[in-house]
């Protein structure tokens, strides 16, 4: 089963561009990007746009689809009404490059400035001991596919492009709690560098982050908030620490 | 080409996977400089498609377990034709290169006592692959990407400048090499992004660009891989071998559509998946061949009890080398015994609870689910063989990975000999820390070796190199065929690639049809040339899928070429007119190169690398048996053997 869909495309450059409007045939079973590729090897050759894996695990094909940001790959058409025009625009919280392909490297520039895993001393290759309740909670941060998603949405950058000198957003703030959980991360300031470094102060917990996070990392709950509670009592209280080292939240 | 844009670098690396990456890092902590090329943005390397793990005989889960198996697993998985030195070498060295990766910063899967844990793969005699749920290859990306950054803040905290000695140029594609003489140069190319060249100057070049099976209709394989390292090899006067020997991965999803050829894991099996076909038979008993015969249960009981006791019964034959399993599956959709779709069924869901299912295969829930609306903890799904490695490749030296040029280095994919004729599963993840590293040592030997002398490239070359790449701008059609026929779509012309190669360079080979093959790839060969692009230079798709398309068509040449010539069926090479393996095929790799000062391949044979007497002592005479020959059985007898003397057990 096949049927002509409309598309509204964002073609442009860093100088501007606006919706073009497209007809594209839509199979049975495909995702938006099949129907991306099929515009371009027929109508739109030189369509920019950025995909790798198309399986939903290297978070290159990310655009904002009727206005909400998702990866293409991940985007069944099944979910759409087949008469309904269909927007896709390149990620609004960074600079276009061209078409749908936008210039990303805010999040490389935030991804440097975080202290990098501090071995533990005195244990060498292949001695690391770790149980796997305690690798679980930063494994899961791990799982982040780097489509940068979440930090698109999320406001504090979204609307706001003089807040991303101070703020690394969701990506790098989870980045800071995946080390200070690593059971071997000899540093103890992850949760004081949240704070002063990353802007973990701007975040008001909307949970924007979470919604479009297409590895489901509960960015906001497991991360954001454990590391904003540290930051407030660390300080003066090493127990707490410890004891954020202990326990996970499931929800 | 005076406004070039131009770098200066000891090292060049392209390709930003896995092996690229841990090549970079190693000559850069032997301080060298190193830029890292990368055709996507940094982190999006096809490695981050890896899903079932490191293969390392660390012995976590079993303590047999030792380098001397892992060796024997892995020769015997690539029927013998593997280089055995480098067979050896990785065997040796990926559990040190897996602990390494601890210290950077990654996190595996634990056992019960706090080490890595291991999984059950295909081929693999004892549970050895050190895991990450089934993202390992993400792990694997993030920890180098993160190592990377880790080594710029070092440089960043000495000379005030994070890139002062390692850089990344992401969304940054090779179209050439240049030499100075014999000697690698640098590498041409250029920014996707905006179009403009630019030239890298380097003695030494770490070719890490992964595989080539966009060549293929169906394809586990990202855009990326279309065999750029393979022709740029090709083409600076290096040769490639064993192209014939692809891998199909058997089970590759194949509905609906749009998601035919991704990856299913082979932990799926591992962790207990059944293969089934329409009559619901688990067909795989049926398909042990007799050089395997010993190693596998007969019996679905005893295939069964070994999830749970593997001391004392064989593993199913779902476990087989993936060409054994992508043939079987071949052959009982052919027998019209397939699923609707045209695969097999995969059933995961009859030996684990959902709860198990989730745990230990998050991915592939979730992307049944998301991606196909099937539910794996309830239901089978189909699968079927799908495109996923070249074993062929780049010829190295085993211990440098340096090629025939003098500067020229490949590792991972790209290059040729450790898998020989089939790669076990896991053991890609491994060749690339463990040949990663040996090239990042070997660029770094070699620079430190030239002294002052650095080569140059000539004007001319980059003259040339920069027509070449600005080609499909001006293709006119007319001109080149004499025709009034529009010029050609480059997407057209690689989606008729896909089905030539997909139709007559397949699982399944015949003479008739590799020369058929042949002929059509001459014709798509015109066509590419008369492929056209519309729009500018600023990152247009068309245009670099019309310059990518060049290397495909050398590297399905070099492919057909080789698959014609060997009258033989070994592991990732199946000639149903010549069905049977033969142990005079056994000594010989085929050498793709282009004959010195033409455009023109040859082909010729070269003896495979004699495997040392203490090292064929690890297998039983009774099984060296199916796979030597006569005279060389002979040798091994003679009482002057060194084999019958005590060897080398490091």
């Amino acid at each position: 089963m096949s049927h002509q869909a409309e598309f509204k495309v964002w073609r442009g450059d860093s100088d501007g561009g606006d919706l073009k409007d497209y007809t594209v045939e839509v199979n049975d079973g495909e995702v938006l990007l099949d129907v991306i590729h099929r515009l371009q090897a027929t109508q739109a050759p030189d369509l920019g746009v950025r995909w790798n894996c198309k399986a939903g695990k290297c978070g290159s094909c990310s655009a904002e689809v009727n206005g909400k940001p998702s990866l293409m790959c991940m985007t069944r058409m099944n979910t759409f009404d087949p008469n309904e025009t269909v927007s896709v625009t390149p990620l609004r919280a960074f600079p276009v490059i061209r078409d749908l392909v936008t210039d990303v490297s805010f999040n490389y520039e935030k991804a440097r400035q975080i202290p990098a895993f501090s071995p533990p001393e005195g244990v060498g290759p292949g001695e690391y001991r770790m149980q796997q309740v305690d690798v679980e909670r930063s494994q899961e941060f791990r799982k982040c596919i780097e489509c940068f998603l979440c930090q698109d949405v999320c406001h504090v950058v979204r609307d706001h492009d003089d807040n991303k000198q101070a703020f690394a957003g969701p990506r790098f703030l989870i980045r800071a709690a995946e080390l200070d959980m690593h059971p071997l991360d000899s540093r103890t300031d992850r949760a004081v560098f949240a704070r002063d470094e990353q802007g973990i102060g701007l975040c008001n917990i909307t949970k924007c982050c979470t919604e479009v996070c297409p590895e489901h990392i509960k960015i906001t709950d497991n991360a954001i908030i454990p590391m904003k509670e540290r930051v407030v009592d660390k300080k003066y209280d090493p127990l707490v620490w410890l004891g954020s080292k202990i326990g996970i939240r499931h929800d | 080409m005076s406004t070039l844009e131009k770098h200066s670098y000891d090292v060049i690396v392209i390709g930003a996977g896995g092996a690229g990456l841990r090549a970079a890092i190693e000559a850069r902590e032997q301080g060298l400089s190193v830029a890292i090329l990368c055709k996507s943005l940094f982190g999006k390397a096809h490695t981050v498609m890896a899903e079932g793990g490191i293969a390392a005989s660390m012995g976590n889960v079993n303590s047999k377990d030792c380098w001397q198996v892992h060796f024997a697993d892995s020769l015997r998985g690539g029927k013998f034709l593997n280089n055995p030195r480098m067979v050896e070498l990785h065997a040796k060295e990926a559990a040190d290169r897996v602990w390494e990766l601890e210290t950077y910063g990654a996190l595996f899967d634990r056992t019960k006592d706090g080490k890595i844990s291991q999984r059950n793969f295909g081929g693999h005699e004892y549970p050895r692959l050190a895991h990450v749920g089934d993202r390992t290859g993400l792990e694997l990306i993030r920890t180098f990407q993160q190592k990377i950054v880790s080594l710029q803040q070092d440089d960043f905290a000495e000379f005030g400048d994070h890139e002062a000695r390692l850089k990344v140029f992401a969304e940054m594609t090779v179209t050439e090499l240049v030499k100075d003489g014999d000697a690698i140069a640098g590498a041409f190319g250029y920014y996707r992004e905006t179009g403009a060249f630019v030239l890298f100057e380097a003695p030494a070049v770490i070719l890490a660009t992964g595989g080539i099976g966009k060549s293929f209709k169906v394809t586990s394989n990202s855009w990326e891989y279309t065999g750029d390292g393979h022709a740029l090899a090709l083409r600076a006067g290096a040769n490639l071998i064993n192209m014939e020997f692809v891998q199909f991965h058997p089970t590759g999803m194949i509905w609906p559509p749009s998601v035919k050829g991704i990856l299913v894991t082979e932990s799926v099996r591992g962790d207990g998946g059944i293969l089934t076909n329409s009559e619901g038979k688990r067909f795989m008993f049926d398909y042990v061949p007799d050089v395997f015969i010993d190693q596998y249960a007969k019996t679905e009981a005893e295939g069964d009890r070994w999830y749970e006791d593997q001391e004392n019964n064989k593993r199913p034959p779902e476990l087989l080398p993936r060409d054994e399993v992508a043939r079987a599956i071949n052959s009982e959709v052919k027998a019209g015994r397939g699923s609707p779709h045209g695969g097999v069924f995969l059933d995961v869901s009859t030996r684990l609870s959902p709860e198990v299912i989730k745990r230990k295969l998050p991915s592939m829930y979730t992307q049944f689910l998301e991606l196909a609306d099937v539910d794996i903890t309830a239901t089978p799904f189909e699968v079927g063989p799908t495109c996923h490695y070249v074993m062929g490749g780049v010829e190295v030296d085993a211990d440098t990975e340096e090629t025939c040029v003098p500067g020229l280095f490949a590792c991972g994919e790209v290059s040729g000999g450790m898998h020989g004729a089939n790669r076990l599963g896991g053991n890609s993840l491994s060749d690339l820390l463990v040949f990663g590293m040996r090239a990042g040592t070997g660029a770094a030997e070699y620079v430190r070796g030239l002294g002052d002398k650095r080569p140059a490239a000539s004007e001319a070359d980059l003259e040339a190199a920069g027509k070449a790449a600005l080609a499909p701008f001006h293709a006119d059609a007319q001109a080149r065929t004499g025709t009034t026929a529009a010029p050609e779509n480059p997407y057209t012309v690689h989606t008729d690639l896909q089905q030539v190669m997909s139709d007559l360079v397949g699982i399944i080979r015949r003479e008739s049809e590799l020369t058929e093959a042949l002929d059509k790839l001459q014709v798509l060969r015109v066509r590419a040339d008369d492929a056209a692009v519309e729009g500018h230079r600023q990152f247009n798709p068309g245009w670099h899928l019309a310059l990518d398309l060049r290397n495909m068509l050398d590297v399905s040449e070099c492919l057909a070429k080789s698959a014609l010539e060997r009258h033989e069926s070994r592991g990732g090479h199946t000639r149903e007119d010549y069905p049977t393996m033969d142990p005079n095929w056994r000594g010989v790799n085929l050498v793709c190169r282009l004959i010195p000062g033409t455009d023109t391949m040859e082909l010729i044979h070269r003896p495979v690398p004699t495997i040392r007497p203490d090292l064929l002592a690890l297998f039983d005479r009774h099984e060296l048996e199916k796979y030597l020959t006569a005279p060389e059985l002979a040798v091994l007898d003679s009482p002057q053997s060194p084999s019958s003397v005590e060897g080398e057990q490091a």
